[in-house]
C-alpha cells in the first residue's frame, strides 16, 4: 500500500503535529514501509477467529460505587503552564 | 408505511413537507464516584476538585470500570425494554479539545451495552411507539469558560470522567411535539428508575435532535445535527426553526450540507458549528486499557427482578385499580413523587375522588405557589383524612375546600378540625326538611313554577344550602326538595 503526501498530511492534522513538506516526503516512504509489512498479515484468513483480547483469562476488574479519589486540585494542575484558581488556563478555543 | 398525518406536515410553497427527526440523549448515570475513577460526581464543587489523576489524564492512569455505573446502564435499557448485551466493548473516539485531557473519550461504539428497544409516547391523544436503537455508556468532558479573559479559555475538569448514557432513538418522530413528548417520557422513566435524575437545568439530560425534511413518501432528506440543546421548550423550537431553515433551501433550488449546527434561543436560529473540511475522523479504536465488560444473564435477571413499576404499568394499574380517566392517570404518573402521593390518600379510599383532589386542588394551589410535591405543606394523610371525610358523608365537597384551606395555611387533623369548628354536614332531615319549608314559604311563585320547570330544582338546592351554610348535605337537600316541591 502506498501513502502519499496528502494522507499524511491529513493524519499529521489529526494528530496536531506539524510536518514539512520534506519531512512529508520521508514520512511517505516509511509509513509506506510500515504498511506494507503489516499487509502481509492478510495471507492469513482470519474470518472465523475472534479477535484476542487477552492472553490470560481475566475478566475485567471493577471497582465500587465509592469515592475514593479527587479533592487534589494542587497536584492536578502542578504541572500546568499557566492556571488561576486551580483553573487550567489554555489559549483562546472557541467553536 | 403509514401514510403520514396531514396535521404533522409543515406546509410549504410547493406543497406539504414532512419532518423527520431521531433524537441522541445524554443522561448523566446517577453515581457517586465516576465511570473509571474514584472521584466524585457531585455538582459544582471548586474548580479541578473533584478531579483524580485518573480523570487528568496523567501518564500511566488506567481505568476501572465502576460496577455500579454499568448496573444503571443495564437498568435502563431494561426500562426501554431493550436487549441487553452480555458482551460490549469500549472503545476511544479520539479527538482534540482542552476539556479532553486525555485526546480521546472512552464510549462504545460498535458494542454498545444495550441495542435495540422502545418507548412509547402519547401526542395529542395517540399513542406512538419510538424506537431505541441503542445505549452505551460514555465519559464526560470536562468544561471550558471562554468569556473570563478576551485571551484565554478557563478549564474546569469537574466533569471530566463522570459517566452518561448515550441513548439514540431512531428517526421515528415527525413533529417537534412528538420530540418534546418523546424527551420528557424519556426522563420520567430515567426518574422512576432512578438512573438519572434527569435534570436539564444542571446539564445532566441534554439532546443533540437530527433534523431532516422531506416530502411525504420520498426517501429520507440529508440531515443536520443540533448539538446540546438543554431543555424541552428549546428542543420544540430548535426543531421549528431548523426544519423551516431547511425547506426554505430546498424550495429554492438549494441543497442540504449535512453538518452539525447550534441553537440560539436569543436569536431564534440555528447556525453552523463545524465546516465540512473540518469534518471529525474520531478513529475509534478499541480501548487497549479496557477488557471486554462481560455480564452474567443471571446478574441482569437480578437487575430486572428489582426494577420499579414504570409509569405506563402505573398508568394501567391506576385506571383499573382506582377508575381513573387515562388522562388524570397520565398526569399522576408524570413524575413518582406525584403517584407515590396520590396511592397514599386513595389507598382505601374513594380513587376519583382522591385523584380530583391531587390534580385539581393540590397541584393547582402547588403550581400557583411553584411549590413540588415533596414541598407540599398537606400531608398524602391529611389529604386522604379530607377524601374520608367526603366519602363517609360528614362534610360537604364545598366545606372540603375550606377544610383544605386550613390544612394548607394552618395544618393539623382533619377529623379534629371539622369536629372543633363545627363544618360537619347536615344530614338530620328534620333541620333540612325546616330549611326547605322556609325557602318555599319565601318563594312561592318559584314554587308554583318549579312544578312546570323542574330544573328550577336547582335554584332551591342553592337558597337551602346558603340558608345552611353550606353544610347540608346537597343530595339530602335535593330529595326532600323534590317531595315538597312535587317534582318527578
Amino acid at each position: 500500500m502506498q501513502v502519499d503526501e496528502a494522507t499524511v498530511q491529513r493524519i499529521a492534522g489529526l494528530a496536531r503535529i506539524k510536518v514539512t513538506p520534506e519531512e512529508a516526503k520521508a514520512l511517505q516512504t516509511e509509513l509506506s514501509g510500515i504498511l506494507n509489512w503489516v499487509e502481509q498479515l492478510d495471507e492469513v484468513d482470519t474470518s472465523a477467529v475472534e479477535p484476542m483480547t487477552r492472553v490470560v483469562p481475566i475478566a475485567l476488574p471493577k471497582r465500587k460505587d465509592e469515592v475514593t479519589d479527587g479533592e487534589i486540585p494542587d497536584q492536578v494542575t502542578k504541572n500546568a503552564p499557566q492556571t488561576e484558581d486551580h483553573f487550567f488556563v489554555v489559549p483562546k478555543v472557541i467553536e | 408505511m403509514a401514510r403520514a398525518q396531514t396535521s404533522k406536515l409543515i406546509r410549504g410553497g410547493t406543497g406539504d413537507w414532512e419532518v423527520v427527526i431521531g433524537m441522541e440523549v445524554h443522561a448523566q448515570v446517577a453515581s457517586r464516584s465516576k465511570l473509571f475513577s474514584g472521584s466524585a460526581t457531585a455538582f459544582g464543587g471548586e474548580p479541578n476538585s473533584h478531579v483524580s489523576l485518573v480523570d487528568a489524564a496523567m501518564p500511566g492512569m488506567l481505568p476501572v470500570i465502576n460496577e455500579a455505573c454499568v448496573a444503571q446502564a443495564v437498568r435502563t435499557g431494561l426500562g426501554l425494554k431493550a436487549e441487553i448485551h452480555l458482551r460490549s466493548i469500549f472503545d476511544r473516539k479520539n479527538y482534540f479539545y482542552p476539556d479532553l485531557p486525555q485526546g480521546y473519550q472512552i464510549s462504545q461504539y460498535k458494542h454498545p451495552i444495550v441495542g435495540e428497544g422502545e418507548v412509547e409516547i402519547e401526542v395529542e391523544g395517540e399513542t406512538k411507539t419510538v424506537g431505541i436503537e441503542r445505549l452505551h455508556l460514555e465519559q464526560d468532558a470536562g468544561k471550558s469558560i471562554h468569556d473570563q479573559h478576551p485571551d484565554y479559555s478557563y478549564v474546569d475538569l469537574n466533569r471530566s470522567g463522570v459517566a452518561l448514557m448515550e441513548i439514540v432513538s431512531k428517526p421515528d418522530l415527525r413533529s417537534a411535539k412528538e420530540a418534546q413528548a418523546y424527551v420528557t417520557k424519556l426522563r420520567t422513566i430515567l426518574r422512576y428508575l432512578g438512573t438519572s435524575d434527569g435534570d436539564m437545568e444542571k446539564g445532566n439530560l441534554r439532546a443533540d435532535v437530527n433534523v431532516s425534511v422531506r416530502k411525504p413518501g420520498e426517501p429520507l432528506g440529508t440531515r443536520c445535527e443540533i448539538k446540546n440543546v438543554n431543555s424541552i421548550r428549546f428542543i420544540g423550537q430548535a426543531i421549528e426553526v431548523e426544519a423551516r431553515r431547511q425547506i426554505d433551501i430546498l424550495e429554492d433550488g438549494g441543497k442540504i450540507s449535512q453538518e452539525t449546527r447550534l441553537f440560539d434561543p436569543g436569536r431564534g436560529e440555528t447556525r453552523s458549528m463545524r465546516s465540512k473540511e473540518e469534518a471529525h475522523d474520531y478513529r475509534y479504536f478499541p480501548d487497549p486499557d479496557l477488557l471486554p465488560l462481560e455480564l452474567e444473564q443471571g446478574w441482569v435477571d437480578d437487575l430486572a427482578k428489582d426494577l420499579p413499576e414504570l409509569p405506563d404499568e402505573k398508568r394501567a394499574r391506576f385506571m383499573t385499580d382506582y377508575g381513573l380517566s387515562a388522562y388524570d392517570a397520565s398526569v399522576l404518573v408524570a413524575e413518582r413523587e406525584s403517584a407515590d402521593y396520590f396511592e397514599a390518600v386513595a389507598t382505601g379510599r374513594d380513587g376519583k375522588t382522591a385523584a380530583n383532589w391531587v390534580i385539581n386542588e393540590l397541584f393547582g394551589r402547588m403550581n400557583k405557589e411553584g411549590r413540588d410535591i415533596e414541598h407540599s405543606p398537606v400531608s398524602a394523610k391529611q389529604l386522604g383524612g379530607l377524601v374520608e371525610l367526603i366519602s363517609s358523608g360528614v362534610i360537604s365537597g364545598k366545606i372540603a375546600k375550606d377544610l383544605f384551606e386550613i390544612l394548607w395555611t394552618e395544618g393539623g387533623d382533619p377529623a379534629e378540625i371539622v369536629e372543633t369548628r363545627g363544618m360537619k354536614q347536615v344530614t338530620d332531615t328534620g333541620a333540612i326538611e325546616k330549611a326547605v319549608d322556609e325557602i318555599i314559604a319565601a318563594n312561592p311563585d318559584k314554587a308554583e313554577q318549579a312544578k312546570l320547570k323542574p330544573n328550577l330544582l336547582g335554584w332551591f338546592v342553592g337558597q337551602v344550602m346558603k340558608s345552611s351554610g353550606g353544610k347540608a348535605n346537597p343530595s339530602a337537600v335535593s330529595d326532600i326538595l323534590k317531595t315538597k316541591l312535587g317534582i318527578e
